[in-house]
């Protein structure tokens, strides 16, 4: 087991223990472990992502990135552990944080307008019956526009490319004006425009003071992206910020074999 | 069109429609959920749970019935899984097998049963009574406002009317909760709302205006009213609210051509005996999603495909 071994032996991995830097973190994981049957998806996770930053949870296909995200909103049930927002407990802290799903896991074919989606991240404040005003139709537009599709709010979802359905998914994290906002996959099969588009908004919320965590893929773009990296593949393998804890030794751990060593010079990692 | 039919065919058209609102619009939220299989389970397990129901309480009052078919739904709910374990078969086969045989058991036992006192045979379960339905006491349009004779308005439909605003209600006030739960249940979820407790209660509503409107108008409608109008509607809009209201008019259309055309079609064609109202009634609505197939204006969908 590899990546124990470097855990164990590296500073990386600096296993956040204390009391103080959960208080301090915008998110913080204690003892998670997620079982799908009987083999653990994610297996005894502490970690702790820090406010007003961008972190990356990077790790192989299967490595339960995903599920932890969910885990973490309770979407799917945790076997252990605790997790809090900004140091209390996740359950009374909802209206601070967005979640981003992944674009896949809706059907666009569902009957609604663009609008229609973004409204949705207002109902926090709308409740069961609150009428839509002309606030909220004005700030559903202006995240609309945020994420470049304000001349879209009257297009049916369905007809949506893959870029504007996942910038629509973001407008509606937009309008819910959190404070923390967890992301699954944002870049996924997206287009160059839309990755550009997606990443302006998130330095933008990062600049305001804002948190964001996301589940990523594209370890080329890890480091020109993000502020902190959680690398994990079941358990976690390193985590700290990218300058020293995303390097060839952590990839190889995370990855075994599954990482060409090629890929890894591409990346420009060695020579840290 | 004068005192005949408000005396014949007015109570039991309105009972029809209301039944079919009352189907729809529950029905609207399965389709999109991909669950319009569970409101065809639903239609099936109703007959055994109520025929129980009678067979053990001697009546055939509302509340009884109602928590017959909650049981058989329990019963049904069960079944389905252990067979899905056991038999290792997917679900929507498992589903296939359980509530047609319960169904059918249903029926076994009713034949079985002696129900003269009420009505309650297999071919009512069938096609509901809907042409019995009718309001003796009327003698015209002003019996409307005749105390005396409203009073004497069959049971059906009150109770059925009850049911259908109870429907409504329910569907205007978390409208909100359904959207989101339906279209994105993932973000619900993490917005804190009970995803959970809206699936069920979605569920729990379909079952309530299934067996209300089982009583009146038989499993036939049921099953076709928690169907063809929301998927008709789907054809004709891409809003959820106009696909709401399409399929309300989809569903009071089928009810009142249907009951006009069992019957006087068979008078027009020539012929002397009418039809069923409730067969000619789903057929009607049939006939709407066909049309809605053929020639509606949402029924091709452009765009990307989710995970494209």
């Amino acid at each position: 087991m590899p990546e124990i071994a470097l855990a164990a032996r590296d500073g990386h991995r600096v296993p956040p223990a204390d009391a103080d830097s959960a208080a301090r973190a915008a998110l913080s994981i204690r003892g998670l472990t997620v079982s799908y049957g009987e083999k653990p998806a994610v297996f005894s996770v502490d970690a702790d992502f820090p406010a007003a930053a961008m972190s990356a949870i990077v790790g192989p296909n299967g490595a339960g990135k995903s599920t932890m995200l969910k885990a973490v909103l309770g979407m799917v049930p945790r076997l252990s552990g605790t997790v809090s927002v900004f140091g209390a407990p996740i359950e009374g802290m909802r209206r601070r944080l967005a979640y981003v799903p992944q674009r896949a896991s809706v059907d666009w074919d569902f009957p609604a307008t663009v609008r229609d989606v973004v409204l949705m991240g207002l109902y926090p404040q709308l409740g069961l019956i609150g009428r839509i005003g002309g606030a909220h139709s004005a700030r559903a537009e202006a995240c609309l526009a945020r994420v470049g599709m304000a001349d879209f709010g009257h297009r049916q979802i369905g007809q949506l490319s893959g870029g504007q359905q996942q910038r629509v998914f973001l407008a509606r994290a937009l309008a819910q004006e959190a404070e923390l906002y967890l992301l699954d996959e944002p870049f996924a099969g997206v287009d160059a425009a839309t990755e550009r588009a997606i990443i302006e908004v998130l330095k933008d919320l990062r600049a305001a003071g804002k948190s964001v965590i996301a589940v990523h893929h594209d370890l080329a773009t890890v480091r020109s992206y993000f502020d902190h990296v959680f690398l994990i593949n079941v358990r976690p393998v390193a985590q700290g910020p990218v300058a020293t804890a995303f390097t060839s030794e952590t990839l190889h751990a995370t990855y075994g074999g599954r990482l060409a060593a090629t890929h890894l010079d591409e990346l420009a990692l060695a020579a840290i | 069109m004068g005192a005949e039919f408000v005396q014949l065919s007015l109570t039991p058209m309105l009972i029809g429609v209301l039944a079919a609102i009352a189907c729809a619009l529950p029905g609207n939220f399965l389709i999109l959920r991909r669950q319009a299989l569970i409101g065809d389970a639903i239609a099936h397990v109703v007959l055994p749970g109520i025929v129980v129901a009678f067979l053990i309480t001697g009546t055939v009052a509302a509340l009884p019935m109602l928590l017959g078919a909650a049981g058989a739904a329990l019963v049904a709910v069960v079944l389905i899984e252990a067979i899905r374990r056991l038999g290792r078969i997917e679900p929507g086969a498992a589903m296939g097998v359980v509530f047609t045989t319960l169904f059918a058991g249903g029926v076994l036992i009713l034949e079985r049963t002696d129900t003269s006192t009420v009505h309650l045979d297999v071919e009512h379960a069938l096609m509901g009574n809907l042409e019995s339905l009718v309001w003796f006491a009327a003698d015209g349009w002003g019996s409307l406002i005749d105390p005396a004779a409203l009073a004497a308005l069959p049971e059906e439909l009150p109770r059925m009317a009850a049911v259908c605003l109870l429907v409504a209600a329910l569907t205007a006030l978390f409208w909100r909760w359904l959207k989101i739960a339906t279209f994105d249940e993932g973000f619900a979820e993490a917005l804190g709302l009970p995803v959970r407790a809206i699936g069920l209660g979605l569920v729990i509503v379909a079952a309530i205006a299934a067996v209300a409107a089982f009583d009146a108008v038989g499993s036939i409608i049921v099953i076709a009213m928690f169907i063809c109008p929301p998927a008709a509607a789907r054809l004709m809009t891409s809003r959820l609210g106009a696909q709401i209201a399409w399929s309300v008019g989809f569903a009071v259309l089928s009810a009142v051509l249907g009951y006009v055309l069992a019957g006087y079609g068979p008078l027009w064609l020539g012929q002397s005996n009418a039809l069923s109202a409730a067969g000619m009634i789903a057929t009607v609505s049939g006939a709407l999603l066909g049309l809605a197939a053929l020639f509606g204006p949402h029924r091709r969908r452009e765009g990307a495909v989710a995970g494209a």
